[in-house]
């Protein structure tokens, strides 16, 4: 839809499973959920995390794919494997580092999360976003999410890639971009200088 | 005579309950065919009731989508929204009426089961005298069908015992809203939450059992508000919290009473607003007197500090809200603990305006609109007080009655199941009520429905209530009756109707009427729609506080939803109460009222030394009879788990996933552990949907709160050990 981002705030999720319940309702993948969902160590908290496809601008499970079977669209939502091309290899499935697409045996295809490709595309927001309760999962106008605490960011490291992405994670306001790798955080100035082979 | 007639394996072969996983016709080629209609209407599964667009083809409902429009949730659904839909068409629904026989249930015609039930009920009756019937209600009805029944039970029956479910719900936070403002409704709308400065949120798991109300939170500090909760748990929204209380199970009252005396202590009260709009507060202020943060710490568990801070937090904000729940009222002193809340909130001078006051999360699926025209045991329609003479006269005016014949107050949902047990209540007419899961002490319960010389149940599926029935009204489900219902923040809507019962399943009012009839009451029920019906409770409703006369089917429709009071056609309805400065009491004033500490009536001690205390999860609802029926609800959290701490899961030897057995002085149940360190480790919480071997309510008790006679399902004393291995009931996979 012209003019919406999608967003994800793991900070607002409360592990309810609404959006895992929605996704089964799609016309395009019956009975089957995209979301990814996590209780991310329920011994010690309650904090969960939903989330979708972030739809990178350089999609890593496309550039894996050796059928050229994955293609991102002109409005940028990376869609499920072609199913005449698609060899059911799992290189997708390696390669994506954030660990969204599934082989689904019996349809012998890669399937993931299309950003409701059917809904959207027809004016209507994608079904998880709009059923979302506590709106960790939000699909509104980028004036709408300013008003919040936290701020949006699509840029992520995962060691030397950087990856820009289409979906946007609320952080913490003074953060930039998202770095999952320990390295990224320490002191020294250059992780080189610390741990290059010799 | 009211035994399960057959083995349990057969009536769950064939009345389930069976998880549904897809829509009718399965996920594949039938159910993708595009809806015929979409029809507006409401979600049946909390007292939210949020707004839904059900997908219908031919006469089944075969989906859902959001309806963005409503301005409650804007297309917002939980889980349960999400796949309430799958109950329609499901396989274990009753598509004739039943009746029981020596080896089961047969199926039988409308003719036969309503003329044996009319029968049996009028033999008891006459043999036992009027009140030997009584009759259990629904707060998940419509409010059509909630004030038929209340009239069936005092017009065909002429018994005074009908109560409803909506007893095991907020009927304390009911009684200290009458008692303080005059009035059972929140006076706020939801909006007004995220205009709020400070939300204190007390005793109630916000995320799991009103999943909407989450976004209002959430958007209360995307403006920089404040968010306290108080739990014995950390539940998800404690995670935002600014500032979380872990409150000891059932010490409410100590810590909202010490919320208070701090905010006197340092003169944070409006003493003009509590001079102008309020009485009684001298008093209050005296009993509060004594209980200090030191003091308030040693009971509940909350630090010193947090207490001040909460105090403060709630007094020097500009607005702030204090939303409660089940958490609170579930207790034998239920009613004070809400009374001390809204004490605290008066005496801040938060009340009747934008973003300031107090809220009860009602619970159940019409759990507001349910208890407002008729089948609580006390009340007659637009919550007037059957004791009144003049309420008496306008209620037998609208039903064409002398006065005297409507019967005085009988008793209450646990009394009346007590009744029965004492054989004081011979026969019992049960509609969209599953006491055998949902009633404390479930044993109790059991023994109770047995000496039971006839049960009549109406429900859609074969709850396991009614399988102690001698007849099985087959009844229809929110969708497929047109009725009203009214929200937790006050506000009526329309339900639609989207279907017509399937098979020979009718609709609950027909079943009222029809026994009316065969009672030889028919002419004070001559409905043929239930658009008569709510006319007529529109007319009942007239000058009473839940005024209704003014709130019509379109006029919802045009306004999506109308808060009452709305006593006139032209009246815009009222979704904030007290703006003039008055509550509903004679004297206008807001009344502050003491509170005193008592107790929790089954105390921890030596031999049972843990805290139990019950409640839902998200993806189930209630006695779970139609939720335990969804497969993706029911995968989401199969079987009920025991919740503890790892310090004290460490005390007794048990790891992650381990079987235990939970003692109370009631009986045992085993399940297995869910070792988390969200919980305080003096307790444990168990969910409560489950039937059987399973049931949290077999460990519960039956201390009543002495004025809402809501029972104590937050607090009970129990001991635990480490099982051998799984239960019998984990063996065989269900019971």
């Amino acid at each position: 839809m012209f003019g919406y981002e999608f967003y994800v705030d793991p900070s607002r999720c409360i592990g309810c499973q609404s959006c895992v319940k929605a996704c089964e309702e799609c016309e395009t993948h019956r009975g089957k959920s995209m979301i990814n969902f996590d209780f991310i160590e329920r011994g010690e908290t309650t904090a969960t995390a939903a989330y979708v496809c972030w739809h990178c601008e350089v999609p890593t499970c496309a550039m894996a794919c050796p059928a050229d079977a994955i293609k991102k669209g002109e409005d940028g939502v990376v869609h499920s494997s072609l199913k005449p091309r698609c060899i059911g290899c799992s290189n997708c499935v390696l390669a994506c580092p954030f660990g969204i697409p599934k082989i689904f045996p019996e349809y012998e295809q890669m399937m993931k999360c299309d950003m409701c490709y059917d809904r959207t595309s027809v004016g209507k927001r994608p079904m998880c976003a709009t059923v979302c309760p506590s709106q960790a999962l939000a699909y509104v106008k980028p004036e709408q999410i300013a008003g919040r605490r936290e701020k949006p960011a699509n840029e992520f490291y995962f060691g030397r890639q950087r990856i820009v992405t289409q979906v946007r994670m609320m952080v913490p306001a003074e953060t930039e971009s998202i770095s999952l790798d320990v390295l990224d955080h320490i002191w020294e100035a250059s992780y080189d200088a610390v741990a290059q082979p010799r | 005579m009211a035994k399960a007639p057959a083995s349990p394996e057969s009536l769950l072969e064939r009345f389930g309950p069976h998880p549904a996983y897809a829509p009718p016709g399965g996920w594949g080629d039938e159910s993708r065919h595009p809806a015929e209609r979409l029809v507006k209407t409401h979600c049946c599964f909390c007292g939210q009731q949020c707004g839904i667009q059900l997908k219908v083809r031919g006469n089944q409902v075969i989906g859902f989508e959001p309806w963005e429009e409503f301005p409650f949730n804007h297309g917002m659904l939980c889980p349960k929204g999400v796949k309430r839909y799958l109950q329609g068409g499901h396989p274990d629904r009753l598509l004739d009426p039943l009746l029981r026989t020596a080896s089961g249930f047969r199926a039988a015609s409308w003719d036969e089961t309503l003329e044996f039930t009319a029968k049996r009920l009028h033999e008891i009756q006459e043999q036992f005298g009027k009140d030997s019937v009584a009759v259990y209600g629904g707060a998940s009805l419509i409010s059509e069908k909630s004030y038929l029944l209340g009239k069936f039970a005092r017009v065909a029956l002429g018994t005074r015992h009908i109560d409803y479910n909506g007893r095991l719900c907020m009927v304390s936070a009911g009684t200290a809203y009458k008692l303080a403002f005059g009035v059972d409704r929140s006076p706020l709308p939801w909006s007004d939450i995220a205009s709020a400065e400070v939300v204190l949120v007390a005793g109630s798991n916000v995320a799991e059992c009103a999943p909407i109300t989450t976004d209002y939170l959430w958007r209360c500090r995307d403006r920089g508000g404040k968010l306290i909760v108080s739990d014995p748990r950390l539940t998800p929204i404690c995670r935002n919290a600014d500032l979380y209380l872990p409150v000891r199970p059932g010490t409410d009252l100590a810590l909202h009473m010490g919320l208070l005396h701090v905010v006197l202590r340092d003169r944070l009260e409006k003493e003009e607003f509590i001079r102008e709009h309020t009485s009684g507060f001298k008093q209050v202020a005296e009993s509060v007197r004594s209980w200090d943060p030191r003091t308030v710490a040693e009971k509940t568990g909350v630090p010193p500090e947090a207490i001040e801070r909460a105090a403060h937090l709630f007094a020097t904000a500009k607005r702030a809200i204090a939303l409660h729940a089940r958490g609170i009222e579930h207790q034998s002193k239920g009613v004070e603990n809400c009374l001390a809340l809204i004490n605290l909130c008066l005496a801040t001078g938060n009340i009747g305006r934008e973003g300031a006051g107090c809220a009860m999360i009602t619970g159940q699926g019409n759990g507001q609109g349910g208890r407002e025209h008729g089948q609580k045991c006390d009340q007659l329609p637009g919550q007037r007080s059957i004791s009144d003479p003049e309420a008496r006269a306008h209620t037998a005016k609208v039903w064409g009655i002398p006065p005297e014949e409507i019967p005085q107050a009988g008793y209450t949902a646990v009394e009346i199941m007590e009744a029965i047990h004492r054989g004081e209540i011979k026969g019992l007419f049960s509609c969209c009520f599953n006491p055998l899961v949902s009633l404390p002490d479930a044993v109790f319960t059991r023994e109770a429905l047995e000496k039971l010389e006839f049960l009549g149940v109406v429900d859609f599926f074969l709850s396991e209530t009614a399988q102690h029935a001698d007849v099985v009204l087959a009844g229809s489900l929110q969708e497929e009756e047109e009725g009203i219902g009214c929200t937790a923040e006050g506000r009526v809507i329309h339900i639609r109707k989207a279907v017509d019962p399937p098979g020979n399943a009718k609709g609950d009012s027909w079943i009222y009427c029809e026994l009316a009839k065969r009672l030889g009451r028919g002419r004070y029920f001559p409905y043929t729609t239930t658009r008569e019906i709510y006319d007529e409770l529109r007319e009942a409703s007239r000058g009473g506080h839940a005024d209704y006369y003014g709130i019509t089917y379109e006029k919802i429709d045009e306004r999506m939803g109308v808060f009452w009071p709305c006593p006139s056609l032209e009246h815009p309805g009222t979704p904030r109460l007290f703006e003039d400065g008055r509550s509903f009491h004679a004297d206008g004033k807001h009344h502050f009222v003491v509170t005193e500490w008592r107790e929790s009536g089954d105390p921890v001690s030596a031999e049972f030394p843990v805290y139990l205390t019950t409640g839902r999860v998200v993806s189930q609802y209630l006695s779970g009879t139609q939720t335990r029926r969804i497969g993706g609800l029911l995968d989401q959290y199969p079987d009920p788990r025991v919740e503890l701490h790892p310090r004290l899961a460490q005390q007794y030897g048990i790891g992650d996933g381990d079987w235990v057995t939970i003692t109370s002085r009631r009986a045992e149940i085993t399940l297995q552990s869910m070792v988390v360190k969200t919980i305080r480790p003096d307790t444990v919480f168990i969910p409560y949907h489950w039937p059987g071997e399973r049931s949290a309510n077999r460990l519960t008790h039956r201390t009543l709160d002495p004025r809402s006679k809501i029972p104590e399902f937050k607090v009970s004393a129990c001991r635990l050990r480490k099982a051998a291995g799984p239960p019998e009931w984990a063996a065989r996979g269900q019971d």
